[in-house]
């Protein structure tokens, strides 16, 4: 009965409306899951938006907190993905002293191998963004973090599935009816 | 396609008129066919109570003596006819009033539209007086609710509110309603919702599943069928009865899936339950298919999940597909509306009997008539009991009455011996568990449906959680029977501390007041019992009378209800004493 823990992409499909991300967010705490990060945008469909959330359950937990987003009616469909069936990404951003870029010439090197941007630079600090996957953000965190951050910030995963999802479908279907 | 086109041609060519926002509420109301609503007016609503003073005679408003009446009483009125029940307030505490009612319609699928007055769309957010976020405290016991800020959104709202409550599963809706909007202006026209794009309000029945169920029926020695609301919603009473009856199968229900099927039904083999029948319980653990029939196996129902039904393949016949495996794993799952799926299983089931099966029902039957029902319905001790108070009930009415009851011992005495001859007999409060339920849902279950018997069955502390609602009768001159059966305790939670808490008995002990001054007060007749003797005469009185009767029988004061399934045991270990 010891189902494996794993991390779950979870994305949701709906109407874009006030009062949605409430409704979401009750479902994990209901259920006192612990939600490890959440993003919400517009979809490939206008007038849709999608939730991606990621959080650490089973699948038979996550198939159950399905059912419970699909009842709600304005989302549109939800479903969950390992990280195996999806593409994912993380975002972070750097502020970090100007002069260190001159005194700590190991800084540019860093900046060089882990891919990351500048974002912008001024006489006090200048700003890095990193996107890829949570270690590599991670690491570039701990490499940066030894000459000090002045700010750091990780947004959420966003992701896509490698099987389709067929909303646009599901939506035609309801307007030929 | 043609006449979808020829209907939004008509509907187009109707003119629309300039009206205010609050008289477009009512207006829709109307339109949605509602011809009674229960509620309270104040502040943020008052607008649209001016126009229920103009629409007077089209639509009946009845001034409850709490929100949480209003909701209640709509909930009695929606149980017992089948229709979206419709309950109204003000913002703020008004509003708050009635979340106990909309949670409790919530779990048990009870079709309402709750409206709120809110304060002005300016005034959102900053604490004005008697503001409170109402669509955000309502959400989790909602089934949807929106804010309207914009007088014209009013009539599409509220036909998507009536929709949805109505629909699929049925839940409660709360369209909470600016001053602003209520007393703008907009073109109006009311079109009916026929659908929402993102909700599927019934799914489309896998006729794979349909055969699976049939074989698996058709081929199992010891069937059962325990059925649950989902059959009333579904109006799925003929299906499941003839179901039944072609493959002799015996059917058990939940509370509230009571009276779906008449309890002289011979294939009634009673309630399941932490207080359901002995047989029923215990088979369920002995049979080789069960038929779970638009039920959703609570805890209530289940006890110990590891040790329910574990030897059965599980059929599970469910609207909600988040229904489908959340507490016990169905072999073959049947999505759809319970009437439409029983209906096609019908013809696919091969007529058969279960002989030697239905002797093990009885047999268990013979031992819980003997141990418990002999005892709870014709004692032979002084004090008298619930149960013989249930089953003078049943003789004086025949099996006709409805029976609401609120939450506690009494409840289950009335969900064990009530005789139902009618579906939507049974109106009590399920899944939450609400005391306090029992008097307005009385109320709005009379108000819906005149004709019929309605008996409240309470107990002393439930019928004081909303005994102001005698004033709701008196001044509705609303027919409703009511019933207290007083053992001055807060019984079912005394009897778990006698059980389970060494017998001390904390807070459960009532000191009452005298019930029968507090009825007359309201000019409501009413009686107290005390002896056997007089039992039947005052219960006939009761019956008989055409205007509302307070019957208060002073029962025993430590009675307990058996058979039991304590809490987290299985069902295999229903106690019966």
């Amino acid at each position: 009965m010891n189902e494996e823990i794993k991390t779950l992409t979870i994305s949701i499909y709906t109407e874009n409306n006030i009062g949605l991300l409430n409704r979401i967010s009750a479902i994990f705490q209901r259920r006192h899951i612990n939600i490890e990060s959440l993003t919400t945008s517009k979809s490939e469909i206008e007038g849709v938006n999608r939730f991606v959330v990621v959080v650490n359950i089973t699948e038979s937990q996550a198939k159950k907190i399905i059912g419970q987003f699909e009842k709600q009616i304005e989302v549109i469909r939800a479903y969950y993905h390992t990280d195996e069936e999806t593409i994912y990404q993380e975002s972070g951003m750097f502020k970090i002293k100007s002069d260190l870029l001159f005194e700590e010439p190991q800084i540019q090197n860093i900046i060089k191998e882990s891919n990351a941007r500048i974002v912008t630079v001024n006489k006090e600090f200048f700003v890095l963004e990193k996107s890829g996957r949570r270690q590599e953000i991670e690491l570039l965190w701990r490499e940066l973090n030894a000459f000090g951050i002045m700010q750091f910030v990780r947004s959420g995963r966003i992701s896509v599935t490698k099987e389709p999802m067929k909303i646009t479908e599901m939506l035609q279907a309801f307007n030929n009816q | 396609m043609e006449a979808e086109t020829m209907t939004k041609a008509k509907y187009l060519d109707q003119p629309s008129e300039r009206i205010t926002g609050c008289e477009a509420i009512v207006r829709s109301l109307i339109a949605e066919g509602v011809d009674i609503l229960y509620g309270y007016p104040g502040g943020a609503i008052m607008p649209v109570y001016d126009e229920l003073y103009k629409y007077r005679n089209e639509i009946h408003h009845v001034l409850t003596r709490h929100e949480q009446g209003a909701a209640h009483a709509a909930q009695g009125f929606a149980r017992i006819s089948g229709r979206v029940g419709v309950a109204m307030a003000t913002s703020g505490p008004g509003a708050t009033n009635l979340i106990t009612g909309i949670a409790d319609a919530q779990i048990d699928s009870t079709p309402l539209v709750c409206i709120t007055g809110q304060v002005p769309s300016h005034l959102l957010g900053s604490d004005a007086f008697q503001e409170t976020d109402i669509v955000g405290i309502s959400t989790p016991v909602t089934k949807w609710n929106h804010q309207v800020t914009k007088a014209s959104e009013i009539p599409e709202v509220l036909a998507k509110a009536f929709y949805i409550a109505k629909s699929g599963r049925p839940g409660p809706v709360l369209i909470d309603i600016t001053k602003d909007a209520q007393f703008g202006e907009l073109d109006f026209k009311y079109e009916k919702c026929t659908g929402v794009r993102s909700y599927i309000p019934v799914p489309k029945i896998n006729t794979e599943s349909v055969k699976a169920a049939a074989e698996l029926i058709n081929a199992a020695k010891k069937p059962m069928i325990v059925w649950g609301q989902g059959v009333i919603l579904g109006e799925a009473e003929a299906e499941l009865k003839a179901v039944i009856e072609k493959a002799d199968i015996p059917a058990a229900w939940t509370i509230m899936g009571a009276s779906a099927l008449p309890t002289s039904h011979p294939l009634n083999i009673g309630m399941v339950g932490m207080h359901g029948n002995y047989a029923p319980n215990k088979l369920t653990n002995e049979c080789d298919v069960l038929i779970a029939i638009g039920m959703r196996f609570d805890d209530r129902v289940t006890g110990d999940l590891s040790t329910y039904a574990k030897q059965a393949k599980v059929i599970h016949f469910e609207i909600d597909p988040a229904e489908i495996n959340k507490n016990v794993y169905a072999d073959v799952a049947v999505l759809g509306n319970s009437k439409d799926s029983l209906a096609q299983l019908l013809p696919l089931l091969n007529e058969n009997s279960h002989d030697s099966w239905h002797q093990e029902f009885k047999d268990l039957y013979a031992i819980e008539f003997e141990k418990v029902i002999k005892n709870d319905i014709h004692p032979t001790k002084e004090g008298l009991t619930m149960g013989e108070v249930l089953n003078e009930i049943n003789i004086q009415s025949e099996g006709n009455a409805a029976i609401v009851s609120d939450v506690g011992q009494h409840q289950m005495i009335a969900c064990r011996y009530s005789k139902f001859n009618k579906t939507k007999s049974n109106i009590t409060s399920g899944g939450l568990g609400t005391m306090g339920f029992a008097l307005p849902a009385a109320i709005g279950a009379k108000m819906a449906a005149p004709n019929r018997e309605v008996v409240a069955i309470i107990g002393d502390g439930g019928y004081q959680m909303n005994i102001q609602e005698l004033g709701t009768i008196f001044q509705q001159k609303a027919a409703v029977k009511i019933v207290v059966l007083n053992n001055e305790f807060l019984g079912m939670v005394r009897q778990w501390q006698q059980l389970f808490f060494d017998k001390r008995y904390a807070s459960t002990e009532m000191t009452n007041p005298n019930f029968v001054a507090i009825a007359e007060g309201y000019y409501i007749k009413a009686r107290k019992v005390v002896k056997r003797e007089e039992l039947a005469e005052a219960v006939k009185e009761m019956i008989e009378s055409k205007e509302s009767y307070f019957l208060e029988v002073c029962v025993e004061k430590e009675d307990n209800v058996f058979p039991m399934i304590p809490s987290g045991a299985s069902v295999s270990d229903v106690r019966l004493s």
